[in-house]
């Protein structure tokens, strides 16, 4: 049996939208041309459209380019700023998270090289930001706020409406990485008081490179990407058409199956977290009504995450760790040390995601199978030796 | 960077069957207690290096006969990743049968080169590297408890990258021999800094004491200078340049003449210099004790003498004002 459990990180495509991507592939027109084919993939994007400005809560004045992955979304509105601050603007300063996803972190060091300046906020023990921590935060020459919907990682909720009031009320644009949000929450964009939404179908049952960036009308934003007039000259590049079909389908069906996620795979995942905290030494973060009702984060004492993803792959179940000493930091789990970790244990953590296709056997055989691997990892592990130095 | 380069998680492909193995199935796990090694007439030693805080860190047992050195047994206990304990198993493998000075030259390039399943293949990837260096460091601190000597002490401290165990001194000679102004120019004849990269340059893996782009910029100001004094040496003073016939001149007052002035509590300053048809005068000032000295006249003459000798004329006269 194999047994995916990294959903945070891809998903499976659905087969009903994999069967909609082929069947799409047809429809390989150009959308600017006057002949039949421009007509037909017109139609193909604005049926796509139908679907997916609804299914963001999206009002039809506001703008949802067709991008190729959050990674570029976010990168677009960092830019936005940092273009604007380059050309004279005194709106120097972003307000960001220590949880936030590279797509973020990266650019935002960037924008740091060239004069800005970034502000992070630490979360509290359920992997949150501090509501007074951003007002303290905000400053005259504040730019944006970036915050995620929820890490990848921790599967911690950020308070995004209230974010979005705070925002509001002191006139600051503000962005927030959806890319964990779709297929785990109900979504209004409006509502939530963003003006930037970013998100990746790949993340919701959906094909890779293709994603969207939701602009609110009226918020500045910078092309990053010249070429033709495609997506009203805010993006050029011909539109990946068949990819944009299969995400609106793959969003329909993501809002289609929503309480399932609230109800069998919360259901799943919580038999897996109190199997997990059957085992000595495991421990779990951040309280299940403030989490994604799919992830469990776990640290195993003595265990190093990589060395645990090793025999959990040797059995075929497939999870993600927050550190690994092949990545640019040897540090362990940033997240787990925001969440309070000791740095040891920070290098333990495991981070299961399941989706709306995780079955219960699956999770039975996880169950079955993870006592045994700590047991042989235990017994490799200094933290359990008995004989210590002389 | 190329096409490899581009496939970002090729890294996982990269581990020999030794290493997956010794992963899956580690030979030399488990820990000896004092009563074994009592039973079995050793000594028993028991040594840690790094931590759990830093994401590796290994414990090597050694049971070692007290009469001849020999490490009879050796087991392991580790917290890492696969090649963190691969790489522990191999090298507590490779210390029985050793003495303790045998072992001290076991280094983390033997134990990969151990764990290589084809000798031109590489058991695991450059970037992994990093994860075997504990297998040196825990071995000479097993080492040192044995001895009862410092660990510090038996270290090569000269290590400048960990992954290849090339030493600072070889760098240099490298940067000297070849002319190397980049790592890319210096690692066409070492393997410094193409593993983990850490010593690279400040930003890597882990931080460093000191990093081959400062050794490399180093040597090569030291080289610049010493061109410039062989310059100044080989040139005829009479065919140098009025700037070049100064610094020269300068640089024996510095090097020669005012430490020994200095040992009776006296100087001297330059004060200008002239070219007077083809004689190059040089006047000078006493300072401290010369400037009350009785014998300033056969100093002076001493300091002319010392002037035309280094620079191997007989042009140079000193004026004192």
């Amino acid at each position: 049996m194999k047994v995916y459990l990294d959903n945070n990180s891809t998903t499976p495509m659905d087969e009903k939208v994999k069967k909609i991507y082929c069947q799409s592939s047809d429809i390989f027109g150009n959308v600017n041309v006057i002949y039949d084919l421009g007509i037909e993939a017109r139609k193909a994007m604005n049926k796509a459209y139908d679907i997916i400005y609804p299914g963001i809560g999206a009002s039809d004045e506001d703008d949802i380019l067709i991008t190729s992955s959050t990674t570029e979304g976010n990168n677009a509105v960092i830019k936005t700023f940092l273009d604007a601050y380059l050309k004279g603007s005194d709106k120097k300063h972003i307000i960001t998270t220590i949880a936030e996803h590279s797509s973020i972190k990266a650019p935002c060091a960037y924008a740091k090289t060239l004069g800005m300046e970034v502000t992070y906020l630490y979360t509290d023990e359920n992997g949150r930001i501090k509501l007074d921590e951003l007002v303290d935060a905000i400053r005259d020459d504040t730019a944006l706020i970036s915050v995620l919907f929820a890490s990848n990682e921790s599967g911690a909720i950020q308070p995004i409406k209230e974010i979005g009031e705070i925002a509001k009320k002191y006139n600051i644009p503000f962005h927030c990485d959806g890319a964990q949000a779709i297929g785990k929450s109900k979504l209004n964009v409006r509502e939530l008081g963003v003006d930037y939404f970013t998100f990746s179908a790949h993340k919701f049952h959906g094909p890779k490179g293709i994603g969207g960036l939701y602009i609110k009308k009226g918020a500045p934003f910078l092309n990053l990407i010249h070429g033709g007039n495609q997506m009203g000259g805010k993006r050029g590049g011909s539109v990946y058409l068949n990819g944009m079909v299969a995400m609106a389908e793959a969003l329909r069906l993501a809002n289609e199956h929503l309480d399932e996620m609230y109800t069998k795979v919360a259901k799943l995942r919580d038999k897996l977290e109190d199997a997990i905290l059957q085992i000595p030494d495991t421990k779990t973060y951040v309280d299940k009504k403030q989490r994604l009702p799919n992830s469990v984060i776990a640290s195993f004492r003595g265990i190093e995450g990589e060395a645990m993803l090793w025999d959990l792959n040797l059995n075929k179940i497939y999870a993600a760790t927050g550190s690994s000493c092949s990545s640019e930091r040897l540090e362990g789990s940033e997240v787990l040390e925001a969440l309070g970790e000791d740095p040891e244990i920070a290098h333990t953590g495991i981070i299961f995601s399941l989706s709306r296709f995780t079955t219960e056997e699956e999770i039975d055989y996880v169950i079955e199978k993870l006592p045994k691997i700590v047991e042989r990892l235990r017994s490799i592990s200094m933290t359990y030796a008995k004989v210590k130095p002389n | 960077m190329g096409r490899n380069d581009l496939i970002t998680g090729n890294v996982w492909e990269q581990y020999s069957n030794k290493v997956i193995e010794r992963m899956n199935n580690p030979k030399f796990l488990g820990e000896f207690s004092e009563e074994e090694a009592k039973k079995r007439g050793a000594k028993l030693v028991v040594a840690d290096f790094g931590s759990e805080a830093c994401g590796d860190s290994v414990r090597l047992y050694w049971l070692v006969d007290p009469k001849t050195d020999k490490i009879i047994d050796a087991r392991f206990k580790s917290f890492g990743c696969g090649t963190a304990i691969a790489s522990s198993d191999m090298m507590t493998e490779l210390t029985i049968g050793k003495t303790v000075d045998e072992a001290m030259k076991i280094t983390n390039l033997d134990v990969e080169k151990a764990l290589r399943d084809e000798p031109d293949k590489p058991a695991f990837p450059p970037q992994k590297m990093h994860c075997s260096v504990m297998a040196y460091d825990v071995i000479i601190e097993a080492a040192a408890k044995y001895k009862g000597e410092d660990a510090k002490k038996l270290k090569n401290s000269e290590i400048v990258c960990e992954c290849a165990r090339v030493t600072r001194g070889e760098i240099e000679e490298i940067v000297r021999k070849h002319n190397v102004k980049t790592i890319e120019e210096l690692q066409k004849y070492t393997d410094a800094g193409t593993y983990c990269k850490s010593c690279v340059a400040p930003g890597g893996h882990e931080e460093r004491d000191v990093y081959l782009v400062d050794i490399i910029k180093e040597v090569q100001e030291e080289m610049k200078k010493e061109k410039f004094e062989k310059g100044a040496e080989s040139q005829k003073f009479e065919d140098m340049s009025l700037v070049k016939k100064i610094k020269a001149v300068e640089e024996i007052l510095d090097k020669k003449i005012k430490p020994a002035l200095a040992m009776d509590g006296g100087s001297l300053e330059l004060i200008d210099v002239k070219e007077n048809g083809d004689k190059f005068e040089v006047y000078v000032r006493y300072l401290g004790a010369c400037a009350s000295c009785a014998s300033g006249m056969m100093t002076l003459m001493g300091i002319e003498d010392e002037l035309n000798r280094s620079l191997n004329t007989d042009k140079i006269k000193v004026i004192q004002i």
